[in-house]
């Protein structure tokens, strides 16, 4: 029933974007204006300049591999979104999940293992301040240019595994290539920094991860 | 028969997050549908002798096509102060907002878009930040939204995490904050708010559960405008929390972040 309607749901939610409905509701806004007196010479238009689109906003999906200190390489799915401040710098808010393995430990000595199946699952939360390093063009073969940026971005989160919540910074870079002025296609390197307790004493573990991802700017 | 239910809650709670992702990423498509259609786009005259169009939105974007005085030129986008255009001839370009105030409207004005300055700060309703700081020794992230009742008084509601070395909490409060200078770029406020303590120990530590209490706060701090949307804030909070035990527990917060207004 759920899935259903969950069918259901998403048949509508597709069905009006890819007719674009609601998109052109500005077109006939004059349609029952009486004709002026006089037809002024030049044509005038009823739009502000306030009115122009702004796309500001970034939002995305990402998918790479998450190395976790101990516990193994395992896919990481996530979710962005960002906003872009001025042309040099962005905030960004990121989310994402991934599994983990049991380490060599528990493998070779056979011995009980440290985490329970629901400890294994990992996930975290970022708030991040980007910078755009070099932006510029990139050329793919001779005649085929596209816009890019390598960006510097870091931050604070949390994250999620072995049962409790962890203080993280992370920071990393990544590069952003616009196929379209709309889209853009990332490809990024993390460091997720925090502190385990899990294996007996306290200590710092880094997290590496490098995912792709696709984002539309709105 | 535990065992059957807690594993078919666990199924239930995993695919739930499948499910809230495909709803994401459908709603994400609906909203965008495919490329932005063709919403309201601006005429303009060039009045400099000419016009530089650059390949991106940046600095780094070589300049590619050149339109000159008396060209007349749409503007398609906007994205933070740069401007998409396009020339009779279907070139399309990106020019920054200092260039194009000085093209004509149709009209014969000055092109004129909203900017964001300082007084549209002092006018803001709402506003929604993130700020980062030490909450009693423990590191706290803490997102927050607020609604201007007054230039000088408004509503901020904020849910923060804080993440010790024992424990874990969540904080959740409703303030009220009087800024003293709000038409100053520098504007100092005070603080004065009520909400709710989670507390919850690390799994590592025994014999421990969960406690939630209530909390009083009072704090001071500064927002220093910085562009656009766009402001810097940082402040100091004190918290008395009424736990169950004997005595009231005092904790001290400084944090900083960033904010946006709208």
């Amino acid at each position: 029933m759920e899935s259903r309607l969950l069918v259901l749901l998403l048949t509508t939610v597709l069905a009006a974007g890819l007719t674009g409905c609601g998109r052109h509701r500005a077109v006939d806004v004059a349609a029952d204006e009486r004709p002026p007196v006089i037809e002024p010479a030049l044509e005038r238009r009823r739009i502000d300049p306030a009115d122009i689109d702004t796309e500001d906003f970034e939002v995305g999906i990402y998918a790479g591999q998450l190395s976790v200190e101990d516990f193994g390489v395992n896919t990481v799915v996530g979710a962005r979104f960002a906003y872009h401040v001025t042309e040099a710098f962005f905030v960004e808010a990121a989310a994402g999940r991934s599994d983990t393995e049991p380490t060599s430990y528990e493998r070779l000595s056979g011995a009980a293992q440290l985490l329970t199946d629901s400890e294994r699952e990992y996930s975290y939360y970022n708030v991040s301040l980007g910078y755009n390093l070099l932006p510029g063009e990139s050329f793919i073969g001779r005649n085929r240019a596209f816009n890019t940026s390598l960006y510097l971005i870091g931050g604070v989160g949390n994250t999620r595994f072995a049962g409790d919540d962890r203080f993280t910074i992370n920071f990393g870079l990544g590069l952003r290539l616009l196929p379209l002025d709309w889209l853009a296609v990332h490809a990024d390197v993390r460091d997720h920094i925090f502190d385990l307790d899990v294996l007996g004493h306290q200590k710092t573990t880094h997290n590496l991860e490098a995912h792709v991802g696709v984002t539309f700017f709105f | 028969m535990k065992r059957f239910s807690s594993r078919l809650t666990n199924g239930r709670g995993r695919n739930g997050l499948a499910h809230a992702i495909v709803v994401l990423v459908a709603v994400l498509t609906a909203a965008l549908g495919g490329p932005p259609a063709a919403a309201a786009t601006y005429d303009v005259i060039v009045e400099d002798p000419y016009l530089e169009m650059h390949t991106g939105p940046g600095r780094g974007y070589p300049v590619f096509y050149v339109a000159e005085r008396g060209e007349r030129v749409e503007v398609i986008r906007r994205r933070t102060d740069w401007f998409q255009v396009r020339v009779s001839r279907g070139e399309e370009g990106w020019v920054p907002l200092a260039q194009l105030q000085r093209t004509l409207g149709l009209d014969g004005e000055p092109f004129d878009v909203p900017t964001f300055e300082l007084g549209d700060y002092t006018a803001r309703r709402w506003e929604v930040g993130a700020l980062y700081g030490d909450f009693g020794g423990a590191n706290v992230i803490s997102v927050y939204g607020a609604f201007g009742l007054t230039p000088n008084l408004s509503l901020e509601l904020a849910l923060s995490q804080a993440l010790g070395r024992f424990s874990d909490s969540m904080i959740g409060s409703l303030a009220i904050v009087h800024e003293l200078f709000p038409d100053k770029r520098f504007s100092p406020y005070i603080a004065l708010g009520a909400g709710v303590v989670k507390t919850d120990p690390k799994a590592t530590l025994v014999a421990t559960t969960d406690r939630s209490d209530s909390a009083a706060h009072a704090g001071a701090g500064l927002r220093a405008y910085l562009t656009r949307r766009f402001v810097f804030r940082a402040e100091y909070k004190s918290y008395v929390v009424f736990t169950s035990r004997d005595d009231n527990e005092e904790i001290r917060e400084w944090k900083a972040g960033f904010s946006f207004f709208f």
